[in-house]
């Protein structure tokens, strides 16, 4: 008896040794997740927070070797590369995610769609500036603001429908029965009714988008590429951030690098911003 | 009277709207349905693309473009297997490192947290995954490496690099850049994609599970072995396989820290060359010819590569879904 007991007592404290050992690993997982999120935000505020001042948003990229400059020529591009791409990517997403929320229960292309949908998410983005590249760039011989902006909407397209769809899937069923017992016809009820109620949810889904195509850099370098002076043409070689980033981190240039750290500030945080923006709205939606 | 008149037959005004609204309705499903296709146009449009230009240089050199160690723009004969190599062992090392700390992350966040903390937390893990990969690679490039080289390389030649055969893998210069630190922030990176995914499937496991197996004494620990996992397991490796097909084709972040050289070194420590980087490094300049339709097989390559992982991915992440509309 009193060995049986002896036997439960060690077997009972192996199994709490066991316990001990599994939740401080996790617990150590956290706790290292955590220490990288504040080391990389720490390193980018301490190193990008210097480098931020006026000139940074009036000058343009400095030529090499020569001293002081500014980013404001990439920060307008990236701006006009993003907003176009908002502008394509927001309709067709949307339609799209109509399409497959509201039609899309029962039909075989429906559930293809989504599949595909669900792989572009996480495609290489670098294989998409190839595509890219090989349909506009190469055809029309020169590097553009608009290629730039096609390979964007490519990657954003597929965030907008996915959650689109997801939110309108959110919309209880009553409501578009009660906008049929009415004789509402179907694209009323969708675009009246269904789209109406989860607008919140359809914000965030293109606010992510944004959030998502903001820091994208591997397919701007094949379509967009750079440019070292201010331009507004869409049709030419486009300034953005991220490969102006890229070239000057990579570059033997001081000043260059630390513009690259400020550029790298002013896109983190404008990506968490709009991320935490997106989470934002939707909470409200939920709430209210 | 009037009024099952008006029933039995309609105005010929209600016939009319009914007419056109039919025609709207056709209409709206039409272009909703022709945008949702266009998703999968762009996919085959990439593919396609990718083949055609790809095609000079697969016929050149035929399915040895694959196996073959080559890679010399001067003499232009070309081959994928450093890159290739590359590609796939800094995925594997990033997986080998992240996958038991999500596993960790996602258990802290869905057993261990206290409820008030699992909201901020939850979100600064889905943060950590928002961070734009150019920044994981300067913060790499400039933070991590010199570290790396200082003070973990080091240690990593003492200990492990002293096993005959295996040390290999650990020998060669300090130079912070390379195979290894490249595995490490990729690591980094894949780390909360994968956390999110796994604390959303362990939250499917329904509670009545989790409470029987309390019930009869189970710790913690035991509950999530024996209860949770084998019942989330093909959303697990759902989850694993996404962060792998992330792997795979980053570009950034492996682009900055890689070293971007064409060689094949057993040494872990010394710089290499993925798919992703080589593009971003030498498709800008490349001339037509072999060098750039070689350039786009090696797009194909990673495009078909990743598409398999990811598919299975998402069919394995589908099954667990399924699940989840069975408990309800």
């Amino acid at each position: 008896m009193n060995n049986i007991s002896n036997i439960n007592q060690s077997l009972f404290a192996q199994r709490k040794r066991a316990n001990k050992i599994g939740l401080s690993l996790s617990m150590g997982a956290m706790f290292l997740g955590m220490i990288f999120l504040f080391w990389i935000l720490g390193v980018l505020l301490f190193k990008g927070f210097s480098a931020i001042d006026l000139n940074l948003f009036i000058q343009s990229t400095p030529a090499p070797g020569s001293e002081g400059g500014g980013l404001a020529n990439a920060i307008v591009g990236s701006l006009m590369i993003v907003a176009s791409c908002t502008l394509i990517s927001t309709p067709i997403g949307v339609l799209a995610g109509l399409y497959l929320s509201e039609y899309g229960d029962r039909s075989k292309v429906a559930a293809v769609t989504r599949f595909v949908t669900d792989i572009m998410l996480s495609a290489p983005s670098i294989v998409i500036g190839l595509f890219v590249y090989a349909l506009v760039v190469a055809q029309v011989r020169h590097f553009s603001g608009w290629a730039g902006t096609i390979a964007l909407a490519l990657i954003a397209i597929p965030v907008v429908v996915r959650t689109t769809e997801n939110m309108l899937r959110l919309v209880p069923g009553s409501l578009r029965e009660a906008a049929y017992a009415l004789g509402t016809p179907k694209w009323k009820v969708a675009y009246k009714v269904t789209l109406r109620a989860a607008k919140s949810g359809v914000i965030t889904g293109i606010l992510l988008a944004l959030a998502r195509i903001s820091g994208e850099t591997a397919p701007l370098l094949f379509t967009a590429l750079n440019n070292q002076f201010f331009s507004t043409n869409m049709n030419a070689p486009m300034a953005n951030l991220p490969v102006v980033i890229f070239q000057f981190a990579m570059s033997p240039y001081d000043n260059w690098v630390d513009l690259a750290w400020g550029g790298a500030l002013l896109i983190t945080f404008t990506v968490l911003g709009l991320n935490i923006l997106a989470r934002v709205v939707f909470r409200e939606k939920v709430q209210g | 009277m009037d009024i099952t008149q008006s029933h039995s037959a309609p105005t010929p005004q209600a016939l009319k709207i009914a007419k056109v609204q039919r025609i709207q309705d056709f209409l709206f499903y039409v272009i909703t349905q022709f945008f949702a296709l266009s998703v999968l146009i762009a996919l085959m449009g990439i593919l396609i693309s990718l083949l055609f230009n790809a095609w000079p240089a697969l016929s050149t050199f035929g399915p040895g473009f694959f196996f073959s160690l080559d890679w010399d723009v001067v003499k232009g004969q070309f081959g994928g297997l450093i890159a290739i190599y590359g590609t796939v062992v800094t995925s594997v090392i990033a997986l080998v490192i992240a996958v038991p700390l999500s596993f960790g992350i996602a258990l802290f966040l869905t057993e261990l947290c206290p409820s008030y903390l699992r909201r901020p937390l939850g979100t600064a893990v889905e943060l950590l995954a928002a961070v734009p990969s150019i920044i994981y690679g300067m913060f790499g490039l400039f933070i991590f490496a010199p570290l790396f080289a200082e003070y973990i390389q080091p240690p990593l030649a003492g200990t492990l690099g002293q096993i005959p055969g295996f040390g290999i893998l650990f020998s060669g210069a300090f130079n912070g850049i390379g195979i290894l630190c490249a595995g490490l922030i990729l690591a980094m990176m894949i780390l909360p994609f994968i956390a999110s995914v796994m604390r959303d499937v362990f939250e499917i496991v329904p509670p009545v599970l989790k409470e029987s197996a309390y019930g009869i004494g189970c710790t913690t620990w035991e509950v999530v072995r024996n209860v949770v996992l084998p019942y989330t397991k093909a959303g697990v490796i759902g989850g694993i396989m996404l962060g792998l097909g992330r792997a795979l084709g980053e570009t950034m972040a492996v682009t900055f820290v890689i070293g971007n050289a064409h060689r094949l070194s057993a040494s872990l420590f010394s710089p290499g060359t993925s798919i992703a980087s080589t593009l971003a490094n030498e498709f800008g300049e490349a001339e037509a010819g072999n060098h750039l339709s070689s350039l786009y097989a090696l797009g194909l390559a990673l495009f078909i590569i990743t598409f398999i992982v990811l598919a299975c991915a998402k069919w394995m992440l589908i099954n667990m879904e399924k699940k989840q509309g069975l408990k309800t």
